[in-house]
């Protein structure tokens, strides 16, 4: 996709710029929260956790002024077309942004309630799963900057790779709950974990699919995801 | 151009293979476009793109420009309008226009209105001449605002009023077609949205064709929206889909402010 060319009113472009700065800043920050949080999971790390909880708070706060400056740019400048459809996305986008944020700052919650499950197998293939993850928020916002529609598409491709994570260590986490009855608290804490994951990839499919559209003006077919996870339900009849 | 449901099953007017020239200079090239009674068409584009040119050519005012030659259809209701036997100013009855800057007549308000009719035969009697008056005033919704001096000079109206009235004197005559050529650009905001909702009443009356520098308003009023740029029409399509999707780049970049 090319670049775009300025608008006739430069306030307009600088409208638009601060406004993709402020999403690129939130993103950035909602994808800390995630490895932080999972860092802090990994090294059972109290103070880390903690931040995390209190970064929120500034997510929240860009949230709100991404929609002040949107809704104020819709009034002043009456955008049309692709700068009619950045405005809305950037308004749906931002909300997703902070559920990421919100689930970062959930898993860091966690942190304390499960200070000695370290020795869980399963905590490495989360922190393999929390790396793919991050990197598709990072992507789809990436797309977003960048107004790139193939990346976007890429990235919920690669959300199938998420799910199946998913179903991975609830399969793992159910097996070593049965064996280990005394890391069932633990473990549930962990299951809670990888589907905030999830979630996390469905949201990054979410900012995907908006800057589709804000790119092309269509929507993106219906995209080939494989089976949805249903908290392994399908898995567990077989088992 | 994709014609994906944009046919108009019964257009009033249809353009073919339009071209206008001003002497060696061509203004309009190869333009093809229908317009129907249901829906209000909108010609947008920078200024010199030719829209008004095109605009003044569907009821042959073009034919007052010593210089200017129109080739290709224009049809109304499948007549050839530039077909020897058309009567130019049968017309420009049933082709009405609305100018940029209100002209009404140096007259009443009563005899703007009735001149068009009283010359085209439409009101034997005065009687009959009041009724066509005051129906005209009513649908372009000056009635209640002049109904007490009828009498008084056109000229002596607001702004946005005097547009009205022009309106009305289009009306008056009962046209088929209203061209209107950037009617709002001299009135305030209130003047303009009491073009606006009157545009809205008349859709379906009449085919309507507006050219506007207002993007906020061809987004406003119409249903069809046609850009033009250089001469020719570089697309043309549900005024929806031109205002959140456009097609063409420089239809993009002319409604999102990036043209020049």
């Amino acid at each position: 996709m090319a670049l775009t060319n300025d608008h006739t009113v430069k306030a307009f472009d600088e409208d638009l710029n601060r406004l993709r700065g402020l999403i690129s800043e939130m993103g950035g920050r909602a994808e800390q929260a995630l490895i932080q949080a999972m860092t802090a999971l990994k090294q059972g790390d109290l103070e880390l956790a903690a931040q995390v909880v209190r970064d929120d708070k500034k997510i929240d706060a860009l949230e709100a002024e991404v929609e002040q400056l949107t809704v104020q740019t819709i009034a002043l400048r009456a955008p049309m077309a692709d700068d009619l459809r950045e405005m809305i996305a950037a308004l749906k986008i931002v909300s997703v942004v902070e559920r990421i944020g919100d689930y970062g700052k959930n898993i860091a919650k966690r942190v304390a309630l499960m200070d000695q499950t370290r020795s869980i197998e399963a905590i490495p293939v989360l922190m393999s799963m929390s790396n793919i993850v991050a990197e598709l928020i990072h992507d789809a916002l990436d797309s977003f900057a960048a107004r790139d529609a193939e990346l976007a598409v890429r990235v919920t491709v690669r959300d199938k790779n998420v799910d199946d994570f998913y179903n991975s260590i609830f399969r793992t986490l159910v097996t070593f709950m049965m064996e280990n009855p005394k890391y069932i608290s633990e473990s549930a804490h962990l299951l809670f974990v990888a589907k905030n994951l999830e979630r996390m990839g469905d949201h990054a499919t979410n900012i995907a699919e908006m800057v589709y559209y804000v790119v092309t003006g269509e929507h993106m077919e219906e995209r080939e995801r494989g089976e949805q996870p249903e908290d392994g339900a399908a898995e567990q009849e077989q088992g | 151009m994709t014609q994906d449901d944009l046919t108009i099953a019964d257009p009033k007017m249809r353009a073919e293979g339009v071209n206008v020239f001003y002497g060696d200079k061509q203004a309009i090239n190869d333009v093809s476009i229908d317009v129907g009674t249901d829906l209000v068409t909108a010609f947008i584009g920078p200024s010199g793109c030719g829209k008004s040119t095109f605009l003044r050519s569907l009821n042959r005012m073009n034919d007052t420009v010593a210089s200017a030659k129109v080739t290709g259809k224009i049809e109304l209701d499948g007549e050839d309008i530039y077909a020897p036997s058309m009567d130019v100013v049968q017309l420009r009855a049933r082709v009405g226009m609305v100018f940029q800057k209100p002209n009404p007549f140096p007259k009443s308000i009563y005899d703007n209105v009735g001149y068009g009719p009283r010359i085209h035969g439409l009101a034997p009697s005065k009687a009959d001449l009041d009724v066509v008056v005051e129906r005209a005033l009513v649908r372009a919704g000056l009635w209640d605002e002049v109904k007490d001096r009828l009498h008084e000079s056109g000229t002596a109206l607001s702004g946005g009023q005097q547009q009205r009235l022009c309106i009305a004197r289009a009306i008056a005559v009962d046209p088929e077609v209203i061209l209107m050529d950037e009617p709002c650009s001299a009135l305030d905001p209130i003047a303009t949205a009491k073009i606006e909702e009157l545009i809205h009443e008349l859709r379906g009356k009449y085919a309507i064709v507006i050219v506007t520098h207002n993007m906020q308003q061809a987004a406003r009023v119409s249903q069809r929206t046609a850009f033009f740029h250089l001469g020719t029409l570089v697309e043309y399509g549900k005024t929806t889909d031109i205002f959140t999707n456009p097609k063409q780049e420089r239809t993009k970049d002319y409604i999102t402010g990036r043209y020049g």
